[in-house]
């Protein structure tokens, strides 16, 4: 499903984020990416989200070659992905019913299935009696499960997390990691950028861990 | 459902559940575009709208630049129709030989009026035209003491009414050569240097507007710029889930619509209300010249072409905005 051949990114600046670094993860996976901060979890990530285009190598997702897909296949292919940010990156003058729709709006769905998704998705995420409240009216654990509401509300085929515990507690955290493996039991590829080392390898998945840019264990399963 | 800017409303899709992803049809597609015009636009409207006083100040600055440009058409428009309305546009004046006589100058005059391109003609005979010089000029002692009457006869040819400049100065000509005729003079200077500063006008209007239409172009962009600006954050994030640049950039286009059509209306407001202020004045001024005339004003389709004008400025000054600054957007 997610496959990276080799791929390396220089910034401008000379600074290696990604050093020859090939990778496959399946369709059923739920993957952990870890690693000092600066290793290269983020620019991995934002390959994927096609925020970033490797120097060298190619990254493949769900058969298609991501060096081949240009600007205006960008917003398509971001559509196919959902993706849960750390910091939330919610529209605070939005409610929450408004905030988890965006993705169905802009892929173009009827109003009654836009309803009947966000509720679904809400419902999963256990925030449905919140659905006309503001963003900022929430605690930082509901707001992460309204980023992650979002991120599945389309039903992509993948689902990427960006450090997605990074501000909750133990208890908050093992939460969602559980909505995580639950999304990946009905089929969606999940890759979870995190440094709580201690929280994910009580998981039983694979790590794949980033130093320096290069990849030091989990290349395959 | 608050949706607003959001929202999307699409036909029955049939859509594949379960790990497939989900897929639109082109006709859920249509409808879904469709909705997110008419959100885009119900949204925009109440963005400028929730601010009245910035928007009404940005809507008076475009409305004062077109109603500038447009007012002084209207103004020329009305010059053109009192000098139209003046019932003899040109006159031929004949001065005849000093040798001819009287009858000899009755008979033209007679001849002249049977012409079919010749609508009055007039004979004014050299007593006559002295008498008249003396009422009016004033040298009635210098006249008298004269020893013989220096002026001509003379006989005055109004051309048919609906006659062409260019077939009155042909008719000139012709009269010219008649062999009474020592001179004949149109006096329709006058009227060609009126329509000369017309023209002048007209070509005038058109600089005023161009360069008030970049202005109001400029404004607007400026305008978009910033709205832009404050949603930066939310751009990125739409831009992020799959946004593409169209529906970005939907929104600030219907934006650009609502500030130029505010503008345009504004702008026809303007002229109305300056052309209302006028007309008492003007009746005035009209009546003391025993005419008619009164002040025409835009019109129905002319307020309706300042709004549409308006509208397209808006769209225009919007595009010019969010080419140049939605691109430079991406989610970092």
């Amino acid at each position: 499903m997610i496959s990276f051949d080799r791929v390396s990114k220089r910034y401008a600046e000379g600074h290696d984020a990604l050093r020859e670094v090939s990778l496959d993860i399946a369709r059923d996976e739920l993957v952990f990416l870890t690693g000092h901060s600066g290793a290269g979890k983020s620019t991995l990530l934002r390959m994927i989200m096609l925020m970033e285009r490797p120097t060298r190598g190619q990254v493949v997702i769900d058969g298609q070659n991501l060096g081949a897909v240009g600007p205006r296949g960008i917003p398509r292919h971001r559509r196919n992905i959902g993706v849960v940010f750390q910091n939330h990156r919610l529209l605070y003058d939005r409610n929450v019913f408004d905030n988890v729709a965006l993705p169905l709006v802009i892929a173009g769905h009827d109003h009654r299935e836009v309803g009947r998704r966000v509720r679904a998705a809400l419902d999963k995420v256990g925030l449905l009696e919140r659905e006309r409240a503001m963003p900022v009216t929430l605690s930082g654990g509901e707001q992460q499960r309204v980023g992650i509401a979002r991120a599945v509300v389309g039903k992509p085929r993948i689902l990427l997390a960006d450090e997605p515990t990074g501000n909750l507690d133990p208890a908050l955290s093992a939460e969602i990691m559980q909505l995580f493996e639950e999304f990946n039991q009905v089929g969606v590829t999940v890759l979870i950028a995190s440094h709580d080392l201690g929280l994910i390898s009580r998981l039983r998945h694979r790590i794949i861990t980033l130093r320096q840019g290069r990849l030091v264990s989990g290349s395959a399963a | 459902m608050s949706f607003r800017l959001l929202g999307v409303r699409a036909a029955q899709g049939v859509r594949r559940e379960g790990a497939s992803h989900s897929r639109t049809g082109l006709r859920d597609r249509y409808h879904a575009w469709l909705q997110h015009h008419r959100l885009s636009a119900a949204d925009s409207m109440h963005r400028v709208l929730d601010n009245p006083v910035s928007s009404a100040m940005t809507w008076l600055v475009i409305g004062i630049a077109l109603a500038l440009p447009s007012g002084l058409n209207v103004a020329l428009d009305n010059v053109s129709q009192l000098s139209a309305s003046w019932d003899s546009p040109a006159q031929i004046s004949l001065f005849l030989h000093d040798e001819v006589s009287d009858e000899r100058a009755l008979a033209l005059q007679a001849e002249l009026s049977a012409r079919a391109d010749v609508s009055l003609s007039r004979f004014v005979s050299r007593e006559e035209a002295l008498e008249e010089f003396r009422s009016l000029s004033g040298f009635a002692d210098v006249l008298s003491s004269l020893q013989d009457n220096p002026l001509p006869h003379l006989v005055v040819v109004a051309p048919a009414a609906d006659a062409q400049q260019a077939v009155v100065a042909a008719l000139r000509a012709e009269l010219e050569a008649y062999p009474d005729v020592a001179q004949a003079v149109l006096d329709m200077e006058w009227l060609q240097r009126l329509d000369t500063m017309m023209l002048l006008g007209r070509r005038l209007v058109w600089a005023v507007a161009g360069l008030l239409i970049l202005g109001v172009l400029l404004i607007l962009g400026n305008t978009i710029r910033l709205a832009i600006e404050s949603r930066r954050e939310e751009i990125v994030i739409v831009k992020l889930v799959g946004g593409s640049n169209a529906f970005v950039r939907r929104p600030f286009l219907y934006t650009g619509l609502w500030y130029g059509v505010g503008g345009g209306l504004f702008a026809a407001l303007l002229v109305a209300a300056s052309l209302w202020f006028l007309q008492g004045s003007v009746a005035d001024l009209a009546r003391l010249y025993h005419s008619e005339f009164r002040l025409r004003g835009l019109g129905v389709m002319g307020g309706l072409n300042l709004i549409i004008l308006g509208g397209l400025l808006g769209l225009a000054g919007a595009w010019l905005a969010v080419s140049r600054h939605l691109a430079a957007i991406q989610p970092r």
